[in-house]
């Protein structure tokens, strides 16, 4: 179906080629995964099938690839709508109407269908992706698994023979991707679609591949030949290789079959934290002690939340409930430094948060768990003052978010947002840090210094937009972390980021909370929240519906367990680490 | 005959031969288009056939299938609008006004283009203030004699004469700016009207084939408008996560690079994703057909525009229309010609039924009317400022604005609204 015959492409101003020399095969009716690190040409290569690369994004494309016969050295992208669906990484940049229903008959109007087929698809297409509820919803008010369910959906049902996605579970919550990746399975298996997808979340779904193509080898194999050898793996391979099981399992339930040795090993052992270092057991939400300022802020905070305008709103709250914030106490080490108390917030009709309690005490590692829409992300916001709070109050370092001038806040609080571009304005790297250390009034050289521990290799000049996803994340990192705020808080921090700048990631956010620093992120990754964090906080249609230590909140829960919790329960093991200390003490 | 069907109606045909059956069936006939022409024949029908009438007759609940048809609320609105420009009664222009309002307000939905009714309000309230402060500053040629206050007059050198700055302001004039306000505000409401109530998109979607493209064009362009508006609005709070203020000029500045990149980054991907999706794809079109279309619809055009001008100017009367029409025929077959070349096929497109046909026959009926009006009661409908006079409600030009009214009893009923997610995590 799909055949690529010693395919090497390279763009303008690059040093080398981003493919070179593959030569690959794939049969009608398969599921092909494409694994490897960032920047070995995954993109690229799907591109290359529908023919975007090179018509549309330049390059030079040597030897041939055809798809069911059709060079696309010939055929422009256009010319090949009829046979490859494509999908790219961001649904939003797909559609092109602007409700459900036109979106899904977009193709099929292009190719030119008669009406009653094209009226016909649409309902049957809707039905397949659960859509039916969406029909005339303009598109702009989906979640984002609806809108990756949407942007599937749109390409299928001009019937396509090959599919390509790039990416189309990394933005989803567990469950949404696990929807996705069903429907997947159900096109290869029953239609016969042939499947080429690009993924960096493994545990998600190499359990349905029919075969893997590893890049930058272009080696092609079964997955379980290609997960044995390969830099990218997800926990149930390197468990299953740890436990030296072969062949290597690569779903949970084969995993779960085998590792009843394991587990009499493990029986009587207890996993470490994974922070080496004590965890200080939440404060139970409730009425708590002294409210009020914390030692660390100095002078200038008990003056602007004590009084003046900023404060007013906050205080008209303050008045019913509780009494003002006393301007100097006494210094409370255990203090909270986020202190979140029935805090509400309204956006029009929608309650996105609704009596809402939390406390992170310094060094704590929290994630923020639960489906796309949430309102995770809300709290978040609530958390640097980007939201007001409807009712309720929030104090981070005894401040009022909100209420406080930016600048004094970026000493307390620090947010790296879910697309990191945007905390990026200048045009290079020691520039954006120049502005940095003026904003955190930091000594000059700070952020530099900074960038250059967190990833080293930087260049001075690199525009930020040039950088991959983890680089251009650990840049707004740096950024943030240049005011030293004792509290930072990321959005989705893992999207997009291969195993490799993931560990990196972790490595960072451990050594930070072992200096002191409390940190809050807001994930789908459960594989993340298994290896750094101390507390899961389970946010559902903007309520706190679970709170507790990592192990007790995920073990139980089928959609957010991470996979060795999986095969391993009921015992609370979570991560591949853990039970290799183990097995070696 | 089974048992169901001998109702009385039934009855009186059934048994007496053709003339009664051919009676019956005009009665049927006569009650069954939903045109609503009248109450059922009494003894015609029974109880039950009265009901199915008064439920066909209601307005359904919107969906996709029975949208009316954009144009229909077009043509609604321009009737509207046709009529306030035929007026300077305040209380005439408020009731144009207050008719489209209760329409919007019965028919909107909430998707995001039907917010835009808001905005057209303001930017009316905008025009009529702004229409007073020009009179008060300026002066006005409006004679009067009821002065208010007089503003220091700017002195201007000779040749800017006939221009004022200042001076003697008048109740008249103030009324008679107030009218003209009320006039420009109670146009533009009207098309916030249409705008609030029918898809944009989808009036786009109504051009003919040969169009097609650049009516896609202008709704990718306007889904981009409010991308643009969110990126500016997320990228100006995430300067607070820098601890630099989110207000100003200077913040504005700072982030318009990053928001062009970003939107010109995203027009890039949404082509990507058109052309991938068969966007352009043309059918093979012989050579002669293609030249035709060009000679028609060029040659087309020319005469629009020649027949036009003969039109308007006065020497041209006797070949103005000939050529107006010869060339709006050529530009209509060279474009039916010109849409063989594109492939595309229409998904579901909007019908205009018998309920899109009252909606815009009420507008139309308002904009009739109201000319005719001018024509018997000008005085009425054009109140004089001097001398300065309390204007009066004419009846029957205030009746012939009520007929647009119409739409808010016919066109479906937007679903009683959904409880929305919230569109990011």
């Amino acid at each position: 179906m799909i055949r690529f015959e010693n395919v090497s492409v390279t763009y303008e101003d690059a040093a080398g080629p981003t493919l070179r020399g593959v030569d690959l095969t794939v049969p009608e009716g398969e599921l092909v995964l494409l694994v490897g690190p960032s920047g070995v040409g995954k993109s690229t290569l799907l591109g290359a099938v529908s023919g975007l690369v090179p018509h549309f994004t330049g390059g030079t494309l040597s030897g041939r690839v055809t798809v069911d016969g059709r060079d696309t050295r010939t055929h422009h992208p256009r010319e090949l709508a009829d046979l490859v669906g494509t999908v790219g990484q961001d649904p939003l940049a797909h559609f092109v109407t602007d409700t459900v229903e036109d979106e899904l008959a977009y193709g099929m109007e292009s190719l030119g269908l008669a009406p009653a087929v094209m009226r016909r698809r649409v309902e049957e297409t809707l039905d397949l992706l659960g859509l039916a509820e969406l029909r005339d919803r303009p598109i702009a008010t989906l979640s984002g698994g609806q809108q990756q369910r949407v942007a599937i959906g749109s390409v299928l049902t001009t019937h396509p023979k090959v599919l390509v996605l790039d990416e189309p579970t990394s933005a989803l919550d567990p469950s949404a991707a696990e929807d996705v990746l069903a429907v997947l399975q159900r096109l290869v298996h029953d239609l016969g679609t042939t499947v080429l997808m690009a993924e960096h979340r493994l545990e998600r779904v190499v359990q349905y591949a029919d075969r893997v193509l590893l890049l930058p080898e272009a080696v092609l194999g079964t997955p379980a030949e290609i997960m044995a050898v390969a830099p990218v793996h997800p926990p149930v391979v390197a468990l299953g290789r740890l436990a030296g099981w072969d062949p290597l399992p690569l779903t949970v339930r084969d995993a779960r079959r085998r590792a009843g040795e394991l587990r009499a090993r493990l029986t009587g052992q207890h996993p470490a934290a994974p922070l080496p270092r004590p965890v200080r057991p939440a404060p139970a939400p409730g009425p708590h002690t002294p409210d009020g300022p914390v030692s660390a802020p100095p002078a200038s905070e008990a003056r602007r939340s004590g009084g003046g305008a900023p404060a007013s709103r906050a205080a008209k709250s303050l008045f019913r409930r509780r009494r003002a914030p006393a301007p100097a106490p006494a210094p409370e080490t255990d203090a909270p430094l986020v202190d979140v108390d029935r805090l509400a917030v309204r956006r029009g009709r929608v309650e996105a948060l609704r009596r809402v309690d939390l406390r992170v005490a310094p060094g704590e590692v929290v994630a923020l768990m639960g489906r796309n829409g949430a309102g995770k992300s809300t709290l978040l916001s609530t958390l640097v003052g980007m939201i007001a709070p409807t009712s309720g109050t929030v104090r981070v370092s005894g401040l009022v978010p909100h209420a406080t001038d930016p600048r004094d806040l970026i000493r307390r609080v620090g947010l790296v947002p879910q697309e990191p571009r945007d905390l990026l304005y200048a045009e290079t790297v020691v520039e954006e840090c120049a502005a940095a250390d003026a904003d955190a009034g930091a000594p000059p050289g700070t952020c530099r210094a900074l960038v250059t521990e967190l990833v080293p290799g930087v260049t001075d000049a690199t525009h930020p937009r040039d950088l991959s996803e983890g680089q251009r994340l650990a840049l707004a990192l740096a950024v943030v972390l240049t005011a030293a705020p004792p509290l930072v808080l990321l959005d989705e921090p893992t999207r997009g980021l291969d195993y490799a700048a993931k560990a990196r990631l972790v490595a960072r956010l451990r050594a930070l909370a072992t200096a002191g620093h409390a940190i809050v992120l807001a994930t789908h990754d459960v594989e993340l929240a298994a290896e750094l964090v101390d507390r899961v906080v389970i946010v559902a249609g903007g309520e706190v519906v679970a709170d507790g230590p990592t192990a007790e909140v995920v073990v139980s829960s089928p959609a957010f367990a991470p996979q060795v919790a999986k095969i391993l329960a009921p015992e609370p093991w979570l991560t591949v680490e853990q039970v290799e200390e183990a097995l070696c003490r | 005959m089974t048992r169901a069907s001998e109702t009385p109606a039934d009855a009186t045909a059934a048994p007496t031969g053709p003339r009664h059956a051919a009676r019956a069936a005009l009665r049927r006939a006569a009650v069954e288009p939903g045109s609503g022409t009248g109450p059922a024949l009494p003894r015609s029908g029974p109880a039950g056939r009265a009901v199915g009438l008064r439920a066909r007759l209601l307005a359904p609940v919107a969906d996709r299938g029975n949208a009316l048809h954009p144009g229909a609320w077009w043509l609604w609105a321009l009737g509207l609008a046709v009529a306030a420009s035929r007026t300077t009664n305040p209380l005439l222009l408020g009731l144009i006004v207050g008719v489209a309002g209760y329409v919007v307000a019965a028919r909107r939905t909430d998707a995001p283009w039907a917010r835009s009714y808001g905005a057209f309000v303001k930017l009316g309230l905008f025009v009529v203030g702004l229409r007073i402060a020009f009179s008060v500053v300026l002066g006005s040629p409006v004679p009067g004699s009821h002065e208010l206050f007089t503003l220091p007059e700017l002195p201007l050198p000779g040749w800017a004469q006939g221009i004022r700055i200042g001076g003697r302001v008048t109740a008249e004039q103030l009324v008679f700016a107030l009218y003209d306000g009320l006039k420009l505000a109670a146009l533009l409401i009207c098309v916030g009207a249409a705008n609030a109530l029918a898809n944009p998109a989808r009036l786009l979607k109504s051009l003919p084939g040969a169009l097609y493209e650049a009516g896609v064009a202008v709704v990718v362009a306007m889904t981009f408008a409010p991308n643009l508006v969110a990126d500016v609005v997320r990228l100006r709070t995430a300067r607070r996560l820098r601890g630099r203020p989110t207000g100003g000029v200077r913040a504005v500045l700072q982030i318009g690079l990053p928001v062009l990149e970003g939107a010109l980054e995203r027009s890039v991907a949404v082509a990507a994703s058109m052309d991938a999706r068969g966007y352009g794809r043309t059918a093979h079109v012989p050579t002669a057909v293609r030249r035709t279309t060009d000679v028609l619809t060029l040659g087309g055009l020319l005469g629009v525009c020649a027949g036009s001008y003969g039109l308007l100017a006065a020497e041209g009367a006797g070949y103005g229309l000939p050529l107006l029409g010869a060339g709006l025929l050529a530009a209509v077959v060279g474009l039916r010609l010109g849409g063989r070349r594109s492939v595309r096929t229409r998904y579901r497109p909007d019908r205009f039924g018998p309920r899109s046909w009252l909606v815009a026959a009420s507008g139309v009926a308002v904009a009739l009317l109201m000319i005719r009006a001018n024509a018997h009661s000008f005085d009425a409908l054009h109140p004089g400022v001097v001398p300065l006079i309390a204007p009066e409600l004419p009846l029957w030009p205030a009746l012939s604005v009520l007929p647009g009214l119409l739409p808010a009893f016919v066109a479906p009923v937007p679903p009683a609204s959904p409880t929305r997610e919230e569109p990011s995590a």
